[in-house]
């Protein structure tokens, strides 16, 4: 389990991140949701030791992340950050073999390669392991870096806004692999999300920010309520009941 | 291009490296050593084809290491005035100590040809605009300022003929006892190829080494030592030899993709063959004279570089 305690985080004097506490509960998926500059992507870094906070802890099964070694607490999270801009020319196998790499260094056991040839399958990446990353499109990409961060084999794994750049056909079929993930293999899902829909009907829990504070935590069916949405976006948005999903329509034409 | 092919051309050019020149050399005359022949032979030709061969392929593993190290195609020692740092060192220890021995200028190279480089590293950290043609005009920019310092206080101390030397990347003066310093870019290759994943790794960014589990900094610093190594080997005992380090890795890296461990043997070897047709030319065209190495280098070189710019763009991006 993930325990996040009174983190705080301060860029040139400038809070970013305010006293956060929420605990991340194993086998779900939990989304941070809030406006820009909330502090989701920072509270993420916090979360997997790219950023060290100023005051306050991250736990990971009780002990302090910082305390992990570095190969250890690589086997247990893994965190993607918007990697569409990568310009190394890698294949598509060869990235995913890459997960690996806190395993093996590098030098890849028959076991490492079932676990490489296993992410690429789930991802439907088998067809192309052998074409570079560059000859692929946004979505086909996308695919590839979560590939490897499923050959990583993490019980956690962060995502730091996967569906930037991505159109609804793959935003959906990559939003479907991350629920079966939780579903089907038990890992746990924290991911970073801009579109609200998306966070309401794929995640379990919800972590609102705003102004680096935190505003909501909770079950998703307890914060996508107008009353709730209009504390963290200062919007009013009404919220509809389709086939059991809850979707927000923040799209009006007749208000200014 | 297959593997085999790099190997078969450099063995067949290595041969022909040995056998041309101002003086004919026959085989057959090889046996008795005690010939003019065999002397020249061993004195000179073969040498000087041992210091194309490690020039050769050091210079690219350095350009190598440099590219995936700073993320970008066109860094290489030219282009990140490594080569320009490790002659300003050279020239500071012949100005401050008196009688200085060639240990010390090699110390004094090998920490400004490293210092420089960090300092290029940082200038890339701090600019905004990481644009594939910008990052290199800068790190020549910095290489060019680094040089006028150097004439400077050359020209003050009356040192420039020394410097011009170094400037002029030439075989020419390549007899044993001369070259034997660039035997260490051996070890330090070996070293990249062994580092290779952790180089492929860092290459794709800090965060994504992280996640990795990999200790970015050490391999950044590790990298950046084997490339000062490299560079002031070659600087103290072939001179300056452009472009190398930026076209053979991105000629390897069109064909072959970016996995260090997989391109490191194609690319030490293109890198000989490269320098070996450059020094052939070079020493073919106005027999029985030479045109030094860095003249044919920088000739064919920057037509090759600007090919490069036209038709990759897309790719360096």
């Amino acid at each position: 389990m993930i325990e996040i305690k009174g983190l705080t985080k301060q860029f040139n004097k400038k809070t970013v991140v305010d006293d956060v506490s929420v605990s991340i509960q194993p086998g779900t998926i939990t989304s941070f949701i809030g406006p820009n500059g909330a502090g989701k992507s920072t509270l993420l870094s916090m979360v997997s030791r790219l950023l060290d906070a100023d005051t306050g802890e991250v736990l990971l099964d009780k002990n302090n992340v910082k305390k992990w070694k570095s190969t250890e607490f690589a086997k247990r999270v893994s965190i993607l950050r918007q990697a569409n801009f990568l310009n190394v020319r890698l294949t598509v196998r060869e990235l995913v073999s890459f997960g690996r790499y806190p395993y093996s260094k590098g030098r890849l056991t028959a076991e490492d390669n079932k676990f490489v040839e296993q992410a690429m399958e789930y991802m439907n990446l088998m067809d192309m392991q052998d074409q570079f990353l560059d000859e692929l499109s946004g979505g086909q990409k996308q695919r590839a870096f979560i590939a490897m961060v499923i050959a990583q084999d993490t019980d956690y794994i962060l995502l730091d806004e996967p569906l930037n750049n991505l159109d609804m056909k793959h935003s959906v079929q990559i939003m479907k692999i991350l629920r079966k993930l939780v579903n089907e293999l038990g890992r746990t899902v924290v991911i970073v999300l801009h579109d609200i829909n998306f966070a309401s009907v794929y995640s379990d829990n919800i972590v609102a920010l705003k102004d680096g504070k935190l505003v909501k935590n909770g079950p998703t069916n307890e914060i996508i309520n107008p009353e709730a949405l209009r504390e963290i976006y200062d919007m009013d948005i009404p919220v509809q009941e389709q086939n059991g999903c809850r979707i927000c329509v923040y799209f009006n034409s007749q208000t200014p | 291009m297959k593997l085999w092919i790099l190997i078969t051309a450099t063995i067949i050019l290595s041969f022909i490296s040995l056998f041309i020149g101002a003086i004919d050399i026959k085989i057959s005359n090889l046996l008795d050593l005690n010939s003019d022949e065999a002397h020249i032979f061993f004195v000179s030709r073969v040498p000087r084809l041992i210091a194309i061969i490690l020039a050769g392929a050091g210079m690219s593993i350095a350009g190598l290491i440099m590219q995936s190290l700073s993320r970008n195609k066109f860094v290489s020692p030219t282009t990140a005035g490594t080569l320009d740092a490790a002659k300003l060192g050279i020239l500071i220890s012949m100005l401050f100590i008196t009688n200085v021995t060639y240990t010390q200028q090699v110390i004094f190279s090998f920490a400004f040809a490293l210092v420089g480089t960090l300092v290029f590293m940082q200038i890339l950290n701090r600019i905004k605009f990481k644009d594939a043609i910008f990052v290199p005009l800068i790190g020549i920019m910095y290489g060019n300022i680094l040089s006028s310092i150097t004439t400077f206080f050359a020209y003050e101390a009356d040192l420039i003929q020394n410097i011009s030397a170094w400037l002029m990347g030439s075989f020419t003066l390549i007899i044993s006892g001369r070259y034997e310093l660039l035997y260490i870019s051996i070890p330090a290759i070996i070293l990249a190829y062994l580092y290779a994943n952790k180089f492929t790794v860092a290459g794709m960014g800090e965060d994504f080494a992280k996640n990795l589990g990999l200790s970015y900094k050490l391999v950044l610093n590790i990298g950046l030592i084997l490339v000062a190594v490299i560079a002031t080997t070659v600087v103290l005992t072939v001179g300056v030899i452009p472009f190398l380090g930026l076209i053979v890795p991105n000629i390897v890296s069109i064909y072959l993709g970016d996995n260090l461990r997989k391109i490191i043997p194609h690319t030490v070897f293109l890198g000989i063959v490269f320098l070996l047709i450059c020094d052939i030319i070079g020493r073919i065209i106005i027999h029985p004279y030479e045109i030094p190495v860095n003249v044919t280098v920088a000739v064919i070189g920057s037509a090759i570089f600007l090919i490069m710019l036209f038709r990759g763009r897309a790719y360096a991006k």
